[in-house]
């Protein structure tokens, strides 16, 4: 029995293991002197689990039913391995020129990937958590990797005493939901819950759960730590923020949601309806004053989170088939977004303010067009491959019966499209700087930025299939 | 009234008075000593339910290692206490009004507590008949609960990482042991040996 059961978890097992191992082996032999080459086996390795992964579609449950490895766990997991070794490889000159690129950073990474794999697949309470505390705890340490700056210790610092708020509520709500049902498997919650509406006692243990992990999505009111966070954390790290742990967090919330409380969708869909309203319009508008591109990008997830949530407030496979969708093509424009922001400089040294950006069009006109591209896609402009993202979450809440979410999504993302057509403006219309932005000269940033907004025009085509695996993927937990 | 129920009462009421205490004590030092009489009494009511082992680990662990690292942390950092209540002070109203909702939430809710019908029959008991309870243990967290123990074990694993990236700093004028330097030590090039005459010196 136990073999079965390892052998449902290989793909952790042998990320945790090269984990450690590559701790060990590093740290007797180069230690820092190694770190870029160790990057670069790190990405290898993320990429063969994810292929390893790929091939797994089956449904299986191990540990007591415990643990979960179906088509929606292989969703996830593949899109978070893939975005962590995209990120991983980006960041790696940039953090070895800064001298921040320590080894243990890809190694923390590795574990946070681990952390998110069990979160995507935990199906009991306990699992849950402790998928969830490995992300969190790694993501603490290195985003205040730069412990000299007390910017990224201050990021660091902030995350982690929210984050162990929000783990806080989150183990009250589940203490809640164990006092009710009896189990904290999954299984056994949605048995005793049953169909209709939920008991006040347990509905206040649901709501405390969602909170703790609006946190972790950063969905508004829950928000506040996410501006702080992204401009203090060293660029690429924040670029890692702001791809693989929404993917593994939203995954974790959908699995919750559906496995285990799908008999009361009524009682969580007003919340998630409330949460997925406030964070588009706060976003939208709070990111129009922001200067910085990094604070700018924090505001701008807030808001994509909220359209991933109004699909899962919609509470049908439709609903979570849109917000896989959503979450793949946000996490592919980030990745362009911040393979730019990494090649912003100026003699050198970073430079992250958006006025900085005018006439960049008139000095780089193949990046100019790139940016505006994925720019375009971010704010949903119809040819991109973000608007069809964004068609997906709005059409699942409108036969959801959330016409008026549907109606306010369409009215945030006008709002929101102002700030990303700002960054363009600049760009191709902007005052004549002294002194003009350079754009690096990395290899890697300048493919995966020309990659990424290729992807957003030729995805229209056929969103390269991600739509069948993600109604595959959806129609694995909701049921 | 029993035995066990007036050792009940003991407990309870000294590790509420501990827990008072621990928050009104003016000096640091005597709040961990409460905070300690806490965990103590908190140790007893385990021992009345039953569960010496979680009793024992409540002492050890806590007790023996957390409260006497908490009592060194505070007698070591300087901490103006009388600064940070002052501060406290200041977010006082809105705390004890966030308090206020949630502890009328929480009335509410264990006001009409009901739970599931089949609650009762899927919670596993915890000693199986004729174990005891640091056995029941073992084969709890080594066989059901495998998984969530290694993953509690990879938790604690990126703990140490974490506390050593961002606390170990290399200095580089300082003189640190090698051993294997010492030991391959050659004396014929570390001593010399002077035959000095009586009465001239060197």
């Amino acid at each position: 029995m136990l073999q079965a059961d390892l052998n449902v978890i290989l793909p952790e097992i042998v990320l945790a293991l090269y984990a450690m191992l590559a701790l060990v082996v590093v740290a007797y032999s180069g230690k820092d002197k190694l770190s870029g080459p160790l990057t670069w086996v790190t990405v290898a390795v993320l990429v063969l689990v994810a292929l390893m992964i790929w091939g797994r579609g089956d449904a299986v449950d191990a540990f007591g039913g415990s643990f979960r490895a179906d088509a929606f766990s292989t969703f996830s997991k593949v899109a978070i391995l893939l975005s962590a070794a995209a990120v991983l490889a980006m960041g790696q000159e940039y953090m070895l020129r800064r001298q921040i690129l320590r080894f243990e950073y890809p190694i923390l990474v590795v574990l946070a990937v681990v952390g998110m794999m069990v979160m995507v697949s935990a199906a009991d309470l306990i699992v849950l958590y402790m998928g969830l505390e490995l992300q969190s705890l790694a993501l603490y340490v290195v985003a205040s990797l730069r412990r000299d700056s007390a910017k990224s210790t201050e990021a660091g610092l902030k995350y982690f005493v929210l984050g162990a708020l929000s783990s806080g509520l989150l183990l009250y709500g589940a203490s809640l939901t164990y006092g009710f049902a009896g189990t904290t498997l999954f299984s056994g919650v949605i048995a005793a819950v049953g169909e209709g509406h939920a008991p006040l006692g347990l509905l206040i243990g649901l709501v405390l759960m969602i909170s703790g992990l609006a946190f972790k999505v950063s969905a508004v009111p829950f928000h506040m730590w996410t501006p702080d966070v992204y401009e203090g954390a060293p660029t690429p790290i924040t670029a890692f923020f702001a791809t693989a742990p929404k993917i593994a967090a939203m995954a974790m919330l959908a699995r919750l949601l559906h496995a285990g409380f799908g008999g009361v969708v009524g009682d969580w869909q007003q919340v998630l309806a409330l949460l997925s309203l406030l964070s588009m319009f706060l976003g939208s508008i709070a990111a129009i004053g922001q200067t910085n591109i990094k604070r700018l990008m924090a505001y701008s997830s807030i808001t994509h989170m909220g359209f991933a949530l109004m699909g899962l407030a919609s509470g049908t496979q439709l609903g979570v088939q849109g917000m896989l969708i959503y979450m793949a093509i946000y996490v592919t424009m980030n990745i362009g977004v911040f393979a730019f922001i990494l090649s912003m400089e100026r003699d050198g040294q970073p430079v992250t303010d958006i006025t900085s950006l005018n006439v960049f069009a008139s000095t780089y006109p193949g990046r100019a067009l790139a940016l505006l591209l994925l720019l375009f896609s971010l704010a949903g402009v119809p040819p991109m491959i973000g608007f069809f993202g964004k068609l997906y979450v709005l059409t699942a809440a409108y036969e959801g019966g959330l016409v008026w979410l549907a109606l306010s999504g369409v009215i945030a993302s006008v709002i929101g499209a102002f700030y990303y057509l700002r960054i363009v403006y600049f760009m191709y219309f902007g005052k004549e700087e002294a002194a003009p932005l350079e754009a690096g000269r990395s290899p890697v940033l300048a493919t995966t930025l020309a990659v990424t907004a290729a992807i957003m025009v030729l995805g229209v085509v056929n969103l390269f299939g991600i739509d069948t695996a993600a109604a595959t993927a959806a129609a694995a937990i909701v049921n | 009234m029993t035995f066990a129920a007036l050792a009940f009462y003991l407990f309870a009421i000294s590790v509420i008075v501990g827990g008072l205490f621990t928050v009104l004590a003016r000096n640091p030092v005597h709040s961990v000593l409460w905070l300690i009489l806490a965990f103590l009494s908190a140790a007893g009511l385990f021992v009345l339910l039953g569960a010496e082992f979680v009793a024992m680990l409540l002492v050890i662990v806590y007790v023996g290692a957390v409260a006497v690292l908490f009592l060194f942390v505070v007698m070591m950092l300087d901490v103006d206490f009388a600064e940070l209540k002052a501060e406290m002070a200041r977010y006082m109203p809105l705390a004890l009004l966030i308090g206020l909702v949630l502890l009328m939430q929480l009335g509410m809710a264990f006001g009409v507590w009901e739970a599931s019908a089949t609650a009762e029959a899927a919670r596993v008991a915890v000693t199986p008949e004729g174990v005891d309870n640091t056995r029941a243990l073992g084969l709890l967290i080594y066989d059901d609960y495998f998984l969530v123990f290694q993953l509690a074990g990879l938790v604690l694993l990126v703990a140490m990482i974490g506390a050593i990236v961002l606390t170990l700093r290399h200095r580089t004028n300082v003189k640190r042991q090698d051993v294997l330097q010492q030991m391959w030590r050659d004396p014929a090039k570390a001593l010399e040996l002077k035959d000095v005459k009586p009465g001239q010196g060197l």
